[in-house]
């Protein structure tokens, strides 16, 4: 007789720990657990993300919660003799909370996840994305069976509307408005559409959930097509993500396999398909009307709403679009119902929303925390504070569409309304954390050319005149701006705003509207005194040598790429300004602290 | 515009119109028909987006205007490593412009270019998702995390 499975060992092969190995990790443990003759006893799962992705590849035990961190190969055969054989813990590879400096046993007690709540990750991490056996394990499909079996389109719509989910793309209309406007839009043939194409960059939620259960998101729209009427669904996937599309596929098969996408569902009559569609790379296409037109295989242009997609969208067809977060949010909604649901977060905004954490801040990850939980709390408890011991200068939120947001905004609860009243907005999930060396002209000048690549070119306002507030932008770097520059910067973001055709165009004046409201004396300094205090811009920064420290070792004349640095040795050396290219090598290389940046 | 000029050959034709057919020739599908064939060619050149255009029954300059439109699309060559500096925002504030202007420095191309023995070619791209290990920098199918500028020269290496 087979013995009892009695431990697993969880491995994330999520695209970040993968790119650090977890793939042989896998195979290193399967193969010791093989080689000490425990296979009948501990079992190796490949799951998705944990989230905590600043420590990857991370290895949780089941059941005792043991969380390792940073996880090699070489370190198989040790988990494998002393955990599962011995059930003794590897201390040297557990998480060590770095301010008490002691090893921390489970993920419960790690203060990454103390203040979370998962609920569209609550698979990720835990189940093997690529067998369904694992998410009908977890009441996976139990949702549709119950909608199918049990309730009418009408009071499917109702609970969804009840519940007052928002959608988690960026802009939050309540999702079950959404649906019961498509579901009102009269026709013979009608879409489901997931929007999969996360453009924003430093933002990998989306992906992760379908790397991680991505049945979850088919069984929502499943769930969705029965509710709405439509028996096609699309997901509009980027080919940037193979490991989803990977998954997806795998998962499509299955679920058709057992009966749980295809005809006759449930034995209803209810019939609901899913193909995939690959984005190429454009931000514009997450609009909803451009990636419509993506799916048609036409440019990714969007087009005036209305006809809003609900009513006339793919091939002219009423068609309901909603976002991957969105739609993992709904089987659990119908599960344990729209009052539960509304237990979580605020008063206009519920439930959870999965933000991916990165830039200058300890623990980089995915996290998915309550509504209301203030920016401090996410930074500092659950981001565990900024890198490096730097101090917090701004939190970007809402990607190239949203703001910077300061220090006087860190005790905000984290809504839809009040993101956007300080300036910045929701977004998909984007959070950037911004140190003391980061110069915010310079971060608006990134997001800007960010636009600028991505406008589509449809509308002049956005194609000619973000091309305009980059140019601006540019010239503040290099210290030929002048106030009159940041008056055309205020009054043309303005212009673009108000006259744009899509989201993309309203939006993109954000991160220089947010950074100029925000660190007007940053812009400031840059046009009046030249001067970039974070050393970033590099016209307005010199690098000179301070003479009493200089000792002449002549280090920094051999490394000058151009040998504008001249000195006889042991004398004091000295830069020539007219020549110097600025590219750091003189700083980086002296031993004595003796060339400083002003 | 490329300004590549190159032959296609009788089997590189037959090729486009399998993958066009495979697709049903419906205009609807051109986006997955240039998937397809971009996966098969390496690139885009205009000769091939002709075949296209006539397989597909649409106009060349819609054909072009799609391709254009995409960055996954591109009428030029890749070289045989292939790589890429993730630019997304995480690996921005993390210094991905310097590592960026060591690769610059380090092939002697710009943004865009292949080297001149078609080894390296050298692109910029948006947040590949591993931001936990920003600075992120892919060659081929292989990612290199925390990338800073003086690991540059080991990563190319690598290739040799």
């Amino acid at each position: 007789m087979a013995k009892q499975i009695k431990m697993h060992l969880l491995v994330c092969c999520g695209t970040g720990c993968r790119a650090s190995q977890s793939a042989t990790l896998q195979k290193a443990l399967e193969r010791e657990l093989k080689t000490n003759g425990l296979e009948d006893e501990a079992k190796v799962v490949t799951t998705g993300c944990f989230g905590f992705c600043e420590k990857g590849p991370i290895v949780k035990v089941h059941p005792d919660n043991t969380f390792y961190v940073e996880v090699k190969p070489e370190d198989a055969e040790e988990i494998v003799k002393e955990h599962v054989l011995k059930g003794r813990k590897v201390e040297r590879l557990l998480y060590t909370d770095p301010k008490v400096k002691e090893h921390v046993p489970d993920s419960k007690h790690m203060g990454f996840y103390r203040k979370q709540i998962r609920i569209a990750l609550r698979n990720c991490g835990l189940i093997d994305p690529e067998n369904i056996d694992e998410y009908l394990a977890r009441d996976g499909y139990q949702a549709l069976g119950k909608v199918i079996t049990e309730m009418t389109p009408e009071s499917t719509i109702d609970v969804i509307k009840k519940s007052e989910l928002r959608g988690r793309g960026g802009a939050g209309f309540p999702t079950g408005l959404k649906w019961e406007i498509t579901r009102k839009s009269k026709s013979d043939q009608k879409y489901v559409v997931c929007n999969a194409d996360e453009g924003d960059p430093g933002a990998f939620m989306d992906r992760s959930i379908l790397e991680g259960d991505p049945h979850v998101v088919l069984e929502a729209m499943a769930i969705c097509g029965y509710a709405i009427g439509a028996d096609k669904g699309l997901i509009y996937i980027r080919a940037e993500y193979p490991l989803a599309i990977h998954r997806l596929k795998i998962a499509i098969e299955q679920a058709r396999e057992y009966g749980l996408l295809g005809k006759n569902l449930f034995n209803s009559g209810f019939n609901f398909d899913i193909d995939l569609r690959y984005g190429a790379g454009a931000f514009v296409c997450g609009e909803e009307t451009a990636l419509i037109h993506s799916m048609e295989g036409e440019r990714g242009e969007p087009t005036f709403k209305p006809p809003f997609p609900s009513v006339e969208g793919y091939l002219g067809k009423p068609t309901n679009v909603n976002n991957v977060e969105t739609f993992a949010n709904v089987p659990i909604i119908i599960n344990k119902g729209a009052d539960w649901f509304k237990t979580i977060g605020t008063e206009k905004s519920k439930g959870t929303k999965v933000f991916a954490l990165a830039g200058k801040i300890n623990n980089v990850g995915l996290i998915e925390i309550p509504m209301g939980t203030t920016l401090r709390e996410v930074i500092f408890e659950i981001g565990g504070g900024i890198k490096d011991g730097k101090k917090f200068k701004a939190v970007q939120t809402g990607g190239p569409s949203g703001g910077c947001l300061t220090e006087k905004h860190l005790d905000l609860p984290i809504e839809y309304e009040t993101l956007v009243a300080a300036g910045s907005m929701m977004g998909s999930g984007g959070m950037i954390v911004m140190d003391e060396d980061d110069c915010m002209v310079s971060v608006a000048k990134f997001f800007l050319d960010f636009t600028v690549e991505e406008s589509c070119g449809k509308c002049s306002p956005c194609r000619i005149g973000n091309k305009r507030l980059y140019e601006m932008l540019d010239t503040i770097t290099k210290g030929e701006g002048t106030m009159e520059t940041l008056d055309k910067l205020k009054n043309l973001s303005k212009v673009i705003k108000d006259t744009s055709l899509c989201g993309l165009g309203q939006t993109a004046p954000n991160p220089v509207l947010s950074t100029i409201n925000n660190f007007w004396d940053e812009y400031v300094e840059h046009v009046v005194d030249k001067k970039c205090k974070a050393s970033v811009c590099k016209s307005l920064m010199r690098y000179v040598v301070i003479p009493e420290n200089c000792v002449g070792c002549t280090v920094c004349a051999r490394n000058c790429p151009v040998n504008c640095i001249k000195g006889e040795r042991k004398q004091v050396h000295e830069i020539d300004q007219t020549a110097c290219i600025k590219c750091g090598a003189c700083y980086e290389k002296c031993k004595f602290n003796a060339i400083e940046i002003v | 515009m490329s300004s590549i000029k190159i032959k296609l050959k009788e089997k590189d034709v037959q090729q486009i119109k399998e993958i066009a057919s495979s697709f049903g020739n419906k205009p609807g599908e051109l986006i997955n028909v240039l998937h397809k064939t971009q996966g098969v060619f390496g690139y885009l050149p205009a000769e091939v987006q002709e075949v296209v255009a006539r397989e597909m029954n649409v106009s060349v300059a819609k054909v072009y205007g799609v391709v254009t439109f995409y960055s996954f699309f591109t009428m030029i060559p890749k070289g045989r490593y292939p790589i890429s500096i993730c630019t997304g925002t995480a690996c921005y504030v993390r210094g991905a412009e310097k590592v960026l202007d060591e690769f610059k420095k380090e092939l002697g191309i710009k943004v865009g270019e292949s080297t001149p023995d078609g080894k390296f070619s050298l692109t910029c791209l948006r947040c590949v998702g591993a931001c936990g290990l920003s600075p992120v920098v892919t060659v081929g199918t292989k990612t290199f995390g925390r990338v800073s500028p003086d690991k540059v020269k080991d990563i190319l290496k690598e290739f040799d």
